[in-house]
């Protein structure tokens, strides 16, 4: 956060709020807005989705095919036992009513009434089911409609995430090729580093990674050194306090330094690894890896990063 | 002199927003005045159910008269009225029936308040919104100081308050968006008005280490106190908060005051204390990092107020027009508009030691400046002098007659509001000089500028407003809004 450049007496809101507007935009690249989102949806999808797939004007057109659902007015009538005789005439009506009779002596009109009666009936029944099917049918359109329109947000959005992810796994495949170069250029600094000082035998290649191997695996370091022999003359004072701290700090970490010379030291005699822990200048090879493994402290919070102001809590 | 302050609700245990404002006003001029307090028996600001006895009583050395409400809310009723008041074309009679619905309808209160008007110098009438304000600026326009406390959501757009915001003696408000706000939408100007605000009572000696003993809080924590309600935004905080935890493996904790009606997450680094006591509250922000406010309406967040003046900053939610400018013009503040700056505010003030310092020394400042209580007091009184000195000539314009009240001209609500420009008003008013000082006045003098348009400077003479573009998507809650 060292970037922000705010002078301390006066700040400056909009001015922070920008830097931090500008370091998401570093991380993540363009952030789009939900608005964004929903007009690359209807409009813009072959940048992002096989145009193929999805069409870009999918949803104006299932709009445009969905009209607006009026029930419709379907025809019926009303047919009753007095309707063959009703009029909007009184006396008509009257009179129609006092001939029932004679007219019943030509033929039966009961069964054509009942007939009549009945298919009103069924008229309505079957009104009131197709529209409660139609209203049905229409929520069910809906639905879909509101599923699709939701798929091709979310599709859009997660083609979106992809070419993101995708950005990200490639800066981490970088990051990592890169650290694999570091890790290679280090051990070999650690194996072809030539140890210096005066009772210094042998060549200086096997030499080093023997010191490596002694100081990383004290396992390995026990064995060798009772076939080395007794050779402490050339330990100087305070040597072995930091052979041992050095060690202490290896054992957690496991630098790929160490790693290496664990499996070299397989390959070595025991009476090179004797020499070895004669030579002074020993010490110095192996301080590469400690850089390594001061590398990996830089992730741990800084001295800084305390709470806020007047916090007397320890964190 | 004799001051009435009337409210929808009174008492020590009631911790609304705009009343626990009233009870502070009442106690702070109680130096100054003889002060009665008009309020109804309602402690729910939902129901409005009597709970309190009638009478007089004394709360904190203020005396309180309180009035039995009328009726209690029918949440059914008030829901189907506020879908037709803000959303379709409606009349007068309308809108006087919504109100009636909202409540608290205390015809006691109104009629004492005009029975002995002549008794009060000045009546402090809160919250615009709700009934008894309405009608008890009617029943005293020419002594009616109103704090409106008005939030951006669809009551401001409707047609009634206008003659109650153009017709009382002055206005209160709680900060220029809410000027900007009722200027634009009831053309009042001319009316004079102040920026106040309210302080708080922020005890001398604060314990953060007793807090955290107390409650076994440790490391580094964000504090949010209040309501936990989807309201407030709580949810988005703690989808945003999860989201901190996981992406920058954050070092901050949540730690959670206040009643909860939303489920909290059940999460290590986020605890949730309940109410607390104003010492504990005190000591729990001074504790923290930093405050969160994640609410998308407020008319002044009195917790970030008293976060800076504990030297906290405070993170809040950049939708909200008033606590965005709150936080740019105090210089104390950051502001999130999604969950990237979420995370990326939190984690540079969590990282970024100096930027929470300077952050939370601006916001000292800032509260000094405008929220200190002598500061605040001077404002009422001058306010309160100046309307003294000057009779009250314009009168409240009267309600509609029984035929033009019953005419569907209104438009609705929401269609109101979404033409009021919106925005954070950024530029920093000039502190009012201290009372040990020589007081400037504090009232703004009436402006005969004509409602601003839309991304054009407010109006008031002593405030260079320089709002935001047009009004940015705002997630808007259908659930009707009828609180305190």
């Amino acid at each position: 956060m060292s970037e922000f450049n705010v002078r301390a007496d006066s700040v400056n809101v909009e001015q922070i709020m920008d830097q931090i507007r500008a370091r998401i935009r570093e991380k993540r690249g363009v952030d789009y807005t939900e608005q964004q989102i929903r007009e690359m949806a209807t409009a813009k999808l072959e940048k992002f989705l096989d145009p193929r797939g999805v069409r870009s004007d999918l949803l104006e057109r299932f709009r445009s095919a969905q009209p607006t659902y009026v029930p419709p007015e379907l025809p019926n009538y009303a047919f009753e036992e007095d309707t063959l005789y009703e009029s909007h005439r009184g006396p008509l009506r009257a009179i129609r009513r006092l001939l029932q009779p004679i007219l019943k002596l030509f033929f039966n009109p009961g069964p054509l009434i009942q007939a009549l009666n009945i298919q009103s009936r069924l008229n309505t029944l079957s009104a009131e089911r197709e529209a409660r099917r139609e209203a049905a049918r229409h929520g069910m359109d809906q639905l879909y409609y509101e599923v699709m329109h939701n798929l091709v947000v979310e599709t859009t959005r997660m083609a979106i995430e992809v070419k993101n992810l995708k950005m990200k796994v490639e800066s981490l495949t970088s990051r990592l090729e890169f650290n694999e170069r570091r890790a290679r250029a280090l051990e070999s600094v650690v194996v072809y580093k030539p140890s210096e000082g005066p009772g210094a035998t042998g060549s200086p290649h096997t030499t080093s990674l023997v010191t490596s191997a002694a100081e990383t695996s004290p396992n390995v370091g026990d064995q060798v050194s009772p076939v080395a022999g007794p050779t402490p003359t050339a330990e100087g004072p305070g040597q072995r306090s930091r052979r041992r701290r050095r060690r202490r700090g290896r054992r957690g970490g496991g630098s790929a330094s160490a790693i290496m010379a664990e499996t070299s030291a397989a390959a070595i005699t025991p009476e090179s690894s004797g020499v070895a822990e004669d030579v002074p200048g020993a010490d110095d090879a192996g301080d590469e890896p400690e850089f390594v493994e001061s590398g990996s402290e830089a992730d741990q919070p800084e001295p800084n990063d305390r709470p806020a102001d007047g916090d007397p809590e320890p964190q | 002199m004799k001051l009435a302050i009337v409210v929808q609700r009174y008492g020590q245990s009631i911790n609304g927003g705009a009343e626990l404002h009233a009870r502070y006003i009442a106690e702070r001029l109680r130096r100054h005045a003889d002060i009665e307090v008009l309020t109804t028996c309602a402690a729910d600001y939902v129901t409005w159910r009597n709970e309190l006895p009638a009478g007089l009583e004394t709360v904190n050395g203020i005396q309180v008269r309180r009035f039995p409400v009328k009726h209690e809310r029918d949440p059914l009723d008030f829901g189907r009225r506020s879908d037709q008041v803000f959303q379709r074309p409606h009349s007068i009679a309308d809108e006087l029936e919504w109100l009636d619905a909202e409540g608290p309808n205390s015809p006691g209160l109104v009629s004492h308040l005009g029975k002995h008007a002549a008794e009060y110098d000045q009546c402090i009438i809160f919250s615009y919104r709700y009934h008894h304000a309405y009608h008890a600026v009617r029943a005293v326009p020419s002594k009616a100081i109103l704090v409106p406390t008005a939030e951006r959501d669809p009551a401001i757009g409707l047609s009634m308050f206008g003659p109650i915001f153009r017709g009382v003696r002055a206005l209160m408000y709680n900060s220029p968006e809410e000027r900007a706000m009722i200027q634009a939408v009831a053309g009042n100007q001319s009316v004079p008005s102040v920026v106040v605000g309210v302080g708080s009572e922020i005890p001398s000696a604060v314990q953060p280490q007793r807090f955290r003993q107390k409650f076994d809080i440790r490391g580094p924590f964000a504090i949010y106190v209040g309501r936990i309600d989807e309201n407030k935004g709580c949810k988005e905080l703690f989808d945003y908060f999860l989201t901190y935890l996981t992406e920058s493996q954050g070092r901050l904790s949540l730690v959670l005051i206040g009643n909860s009606i939303l489920p909290v997450p059940q999460h290590p680094r986020i605890r949730h204390l309940g109410f607390l006591d104003d010492q504990d509250k005190f000591d729990a922000i001074a504790a923290s990092d930093l405050l969160v406010m994640p609410s998308y309406f407020e008319s002044l967040s009195m917790v970030a107020l008293e976060a800076w003046a504990l030297g906290r900053p405070v993170v809040v939610n950049g939708r909200c027009d008033v606590l965005r400018g709150q936080a740019v013009r105090s210089g104390a503040g950051l502001y999130y508009e999604n969950q990237q700056e979420f995370v990326e505010t939190l984690r540079a003030l969590e990282r970024t030691r100096w930027l929470n310092v300077s952050l939370g020394r601006s916001g000292r400042q800032f509260f000094r400046d405008h929220y200190d209580w002598p500061v605040i007091e001077r404002k009422y009184l001058d306010v309160i002098a100046g309307l003294a000195n000057s009779p009250a000539t314009a009168a409240i314009e009267d309600v509609p007659g029984w035929l033009e009240r019953r005419r569907p001209a209104c438009r609705p609500a929401r269609e109101v509001l979404a033409g009021v420009p919106a925005g954070a008003v950024l530029a920093a008013e000039p502190p009012l000089r201290r009372p040990d000082g020589e007081a400037k006045p504090a009232l703004a003098p009436p402006s005969p500028t004509p409602p601003r348009p839309r991304t054009t400077p407010a109006p008031a003479p002593h405030v260079h407003h320089h709002r935001r573009g047009p009004h940015r998507g705002r997630p808007r809650n259908n659930q009707q809004r009828g609180g305190a």
